[in-house]
This record gives structure tokens, sequence and C-alpha cells, in this order.
């Protein structure tokens, strides 16, 4: 019994557990996300933020921990961390503070890490999600996950183990970035839930700007605390899982830890609270080595940083110097548009459905994509939206390309569909220049139109005269359409077109059939 | 540390804490082996002898007269730098780059990273550690 997380299977899956088994299980999912902080320098020096620079190159002698030095905030971070907290309906603490959190590691030079455990910045938030159901497009149900909190903290550096030599190699580049710890409440029930809501969380930072959110580059790391219980029973042993490193897996770690804990616990046995990596290749967890037992932290106030003060409008002193100032009221107004308030507005906007605003914002550069194509040509909205998301997306995806990619540009689609709209092609027609267009040849549509002979035929007369010898040619059919048989007509239909080589609109010739036949 | 010395230097007795009669301290039992082992692998610190443990012993009945006073209702205070302004830095980039420096504290590197061992080496279990607290 090892499902690899796939939405729909697991979902029935568990229904199966609900209605067959006699002792349904509940599972609980909550999140620990660290969003590193979009920032030119660190939390609490003044080295550069920056992924992938040469070893040991962007450290202070803070950063290394070396006596005699001290933290200094900076008020970026602290913008940071409002904007989001402000984006995540959370209560922001006029007056937090911070602490030391110690424990023993070969990349956290100091022994501790500047944390705040007592009164972190934000509290008491919430997140919404949409989730499809069944794995359709066409349903999509609302969830929301409580945030307890939003703490800034300082990032660790990097230990790469070699295994050889019995050694870790330690860079500490990374020792002192700033990072926001978002901590979601155990209100999420499986790997999908997880996922999405993780997914929007990423939206959401990157709409801000607070951070670039990009899992690959560890600028999101999310761990997963995952236990199960009988309903009316108290919550069962927790596992964390760390080591995800795509909103994928996430789902996959999951579903797996939820899978896994209620196998052991039917066949008699326990969970430990314990600490478990995701092995991505073999799609399951396994205990890490390195977190025995249960850590001490040791947590004691930052001696070294008085409490952080935040002001609102009315709380404003009156001669501070405004750069030792964050107004949180300032910053509220202005917070760009969310992701829920941008689907909202496309919806109204363009008149598509919630699920095609989803797929918009899903997708990097989409959006951008479609409002170009909008701008630029004369066919509705709800129309060219099934030609972005079936068609523009589908080869997208195909060929593993993002929307900067792409080999068709808005220009170019939108000259294809006004050609469509204008019926100088039929939608058949038009299919194949966008197939033609998606090589980057350089052609516009009009020169593939006419390398192919596509274009509708416009000749009234031309058509007519066509049809005409089309019915001449098929006196049974039409003897059968007379007596009531409507069904033949598409024969004849067929027919004209396959005379016209494809270049007839149907809907025209189905007309002109009808009236002839009518005569 | 010139305290020391000169202390050092006269015969004095070394002080003992003893608690005034009145003053009911309350003080847990006799800390336990559990507790000193735990203590030994948090801070790495070794116990060495009965001594040492004793010398715990009256370190914590000396802090507990701090349970003497009546804080209900009272705020704790960290520091008493508490209302001093929290100085905001500016988001520029005014350090680093200093790497051959850096790298001159370590005793060993490999192509400038610094060399670790592979991982938290724990503190052997008490059974196999050769530590006075085996005794207790």
């Amino acid at each position: 019994l090892c499902l690899w997380g796939h939405p729909y299977l697991n979902s029935i899956f568990l229904l199966f557990f609900f209605f067959f088994s006699l002792t349904p299980w509940v599972p609980v999912v909550g999140l620990e996300i660290h969003a590193q902080i979009s920032s030119n320098s660190k939390l609490f020096s003044g080295s550069q933020v920056q992924f992938a620079a040469p070893p040991n190159s962007l450290v202070s002698f803070f950063d290394a921990s070396l006596p005699g030095t001290l933290p200094v905030l900076n008020r970026r971070c602290v913008e940071a961390a409002v904007m989001t907290g402000l984006a995540l309906n959370c209560s922001i603490n006029k007056k937090s503070l911070f602490d030391r959190k110690h424990y023993f590691y070969a990349d956290l030079p100091a022994g501790y890490q500047i944390t705040q455990q007592r009164v972190p910045i934000a509290v008491n938030g919430s997140l919404s999600y949409s989730l499809c159901i069944d794995n359709k497009m066409s349903q999509m149900v609302t969830k929301t996950v409580r945030i307890k909190q939003i703490q800034l903290e300082q990032d660790s550096g990097k230990s790469l183990h070699d295994d050889v030599r019995s050694q870790t190699l330690v860079d500490l580049n990374r020792a002192g970035v700033g990072l926001m710890e978002v901590v979601m409440e155990p209100d999420m029930c499986c790997g999908e839930e997880a996922a999405a809501a993780v997914r929007e969380l990423q939206l959401i930072l990157q709409t801000l700007g607070s951070s670039q959110a990009v899992m690959a580059e560890g600028q999101l790391r999310v761990d997963a605390n995952v236990s199960v219980h009988h309903p009316g029973e108290p919550y069962g042993v927790r596992t964390e899982v760390k080591n995800i490193n795509s909103i994928r897996f996430l789902a996959k770690a999951v579903d797996y830890e939820i899978e896994r804990q209620i196998e052991e616990l039917e066949s008699g046995g326990t969970i430990l609270n314990e600490t478990r990596a995701f092995d991505s290749k073999l799609g399951c967890t396994v205990p890490m080595r390195d977190k025995e037992g249960k850590q001490d932290y040791r947590f004691m106030p930052e001696p070294n940083l008085p409490p952080l003060i935040l002001y609102n409008a009315r709380s404003l002193p009156a001669n501070m110097n405004h750069q030792q100032v964050v107004n949180i009221d300032w910053i509220h107004e202005r917070l760009p548009d969310l992701p829920s308030v941008k689907r909202a507005k496309l919806v109204e906007q363009y008149g598509i459905l919630p699920e095609h605003s989803f797929t918009l914002l899903n997708e990097a550069g989409l959006t951008e994509f479609f409002e170009d194509v909008i701008k630029q040509t004369q066919m509705k909205p709800k129309k060219v939206i099934g030609w972005i998301l079936n068609d523009l997306l589908s080869y997208l995806k195909q060929h593993s390309l993002t929307v900067k990619e792409s080999p068709v540009s808005s220009f170019l689609l939108a000259d294809l569909l006004n050609r469509l709209e204008k019926k100088e092609i039929s939608s058949t027609a038009a299919k194949q220049v966008f197939a033609e267009l998606w090589k980057g040849e350089g052609k516009t549509p009009l020169e593939i139109v006419k390398e192919k002979k596509l274009q509708l035929i416009q000749d009234q007369e031309d058509l007519e005269r066509i049809c005409q010898a089309v019915i001449d040619g098929q006196e049974n059919e039409v003897m059968a359409i007379k007596s009531g048989n409507r069904k033949v007509l598409n024969k004849l239909i067929g027919l004209v077109q396959r005379e016209t080589q494809g270049r007839s609109n149907p809907v025209l010739v189905k007309q002109l059939l009808e009236k002839k036949l009518s005569e | 540390m010139l305290n020391c010395y000169l202390k050092g230097q006269q015969e004095h007795e070394r002080p003992e804490f003893i608690p005034y009669a009145h003053l009911r301290i309350r003080t847990k039992q006799k800390v336990t082996v559990e507790v000193l082992d735990h203590l030994e692998h948090l801070a790495l610190v070794d116990f060495r002898d009965s001594e040492g443990v004793e010398r715990l012993q009256k370190a914590i009945q000396f802090a507990d007269q701090l349970h003497e006073v009546n804080t209900d209702g009272v705020e704790p205070m960290d520091s008493v730098l508490e209302d001093r302004c929290l100085y905001l830095r500016e988001d520029d980039v005014t350090e680093g780059n200093c790497t051959e420096e850096l790298l001159k504290n370590a005793r060993e590197k490999v192509e400038e990273y610094f060399v670790a061992p592979p991982g938290n080496i724990p503190l052997p279990k008490l059974e196999e550690r050769e530590t006075f607290l085996k005794g207790s």
C-alpha cells in the first residue's frame, strides 16, 4: 500500500477508509514555512544577499560570529514582514521581541539563532486558498488555514556533506539572511490542501515582493507536521517531515506520511515523535539522523536588541527621524492587489470563469499575455481565454516552456484571432495556423494562410455553385433529406468541404444547402 | 583578574552560602543524575566530581532566593535598555568580501569552505562515558 500522493486516488482511498473502515482516521497537517526575505543585505548585517556566489564571500564578521560584533536590524526586513502580516490578515504587534534559540551545528557559528519566540511581529492571521474537487477545473472550493504567527529570524549557513572524506564543508553566505517564518495551524488534512495553501502563499509573497519564494533556490522551505487520530479522540503523536523541495513533493510527502502512520497504527505499532526526511527518489519518508531526542533550545531574550516598536498613523511620534520609523498604515495603503483580488477583477472585467482566472494567475506571465492579446483583438475575452488556456498553455506545457519563452507572441496570436473573427479562416484552419506559428519560423498568420491555402472562400456565388453541384450529384441523399432524414445533410456538408479542400465555412454551407433543398 | 590574584595572595577562607534561618527557601530535592546528564549534553560541561555537583546545588539554592519576592502582576524585564530605540539600518550592502581574512581563523579549509566534522558527534550515553556521574 504505497500511494504516491496522487490527489484523486488519495481522496478516493481516504473515502474508502471513511466508509469501509470500522475506525476512520482523521489526518492532521500543519506547516512551518520559511520564506527568505527579498532584500539587498542581511537581517542583522550589511553583507549581500545573493544566490550562488563564491563560498564565504558574502560573509561579514558578525555573520561569522567573531567576538565583538553586534546585530543591527535591517529596516527593509521589518517592512517585508509587516507587508506579509497584513496580506495574511494578521494583527501586527506594535512591540515585538527578539530571542536566542541555542543549538550546536557547524553552519550556525554563534551556536544560537536570533529569532522571535515570545512575541513575534505578527499573529492570528488567515490564508484562503482554492482547491479543485475531483481534479476537474470546473468545481473549485475555497478553504482557509489559520496563521498562528509570522516571525523574523536568521537563516543558517549551508552544509555540504562529503561522505567520502567524512567531513562537512561549510559556506556561510546564507548565514544571517533574513527569514520570515510563517507558522500555520494544523487545519489541513491532506497533501493536496497543503500544496494548494503553499502555492497561494507563494503567489502572495511574489506579488508583495517580500520574498521571491522560489523553492528550487531555497527561498521557500516547507516543513510538514503530520499526525492521525480517530474522530473524537485527542490528536495523535506527530512527526515532522523535512527536505521537501517542491510543491509537488510536498503533497507526496504528506500523503505518504499519513498512509505510513495509519498502517503503523493499524498493525499495532506506535508513532515516534521524530523528524523524518522526504526521499524524493523513493517517494517516502525516512528517519533523519542527527535529530535524536528532544531538543532543548534554552530560549533567552536577545540582550543586544531592545524591543522592536512599530507605529501607525495615530501613534506616530512627532519629532522622530522618519528613517527610523516603520508605519504600519503607510505600508497598508501601499499593498498591491493580492492574487484573490486580481482573480476577482479578471472575472468581472472579462467575464471569464473563476477557474480560468485561477489558471491565469498560476502561470507566470500568462495574465499579461492574455490581456495583451485582448488589447490587440476584436475577439471577445470569453473566446480568447479558450485559445490561451487550451491551445497556448497546452503547447507550452508539452514543450516545458514558460510564457516568456513562447515562440508565439501576443501580437501574432491576436493577428490570428482577428482573422478567425473576420471569418477569413475556419477554426480548424486557425488551429493549423497556430501549430505552424509554434515552429517559430518567423512567418505571419497571413503568410501561413496563403502558403497552406487555408483562406475560406469568400465568394458567395462560388460557394453556391459548389453546393448546387454536390446536390445535383447526390440524388439519393437529397431524397432522404427531403423525406425528413436531416442527418444526411452532414454528409452533403462533408462533400462540399472536400470539394473546397476545407476552405468553406461549414455554418454558411449548411445554410446554403438548406436553402437550396427547400426550394 | 587582578581581584582574583589579590584574593589568592591572601589566605581567606572560601566564602560559603548559609541561608538565613527565617527564609524558607524553596529548593527542589537534590539535583538528579538525569538533569546533570542533560546539562552535560546541552552545554558540553563536565561536572567532573562531587564538588562540582555540590557547587551547582548551592548555586541553585542561592538563586532560589528570588522566589521570596512577590512578583504577581509585575511584567518581567529582560534588560534595563528596554526603552532604548532599536536602530534600523538602511538596506545597503556595506560588508562582506573578506573571504581570505575569515579563513585565516580556520584550522582546516577546502577551497574557501570551512571544514567541520560530518555531523554533530553526540556525547556518548551516560553508561558509555567516563564521567563521575556514572557512580551516582
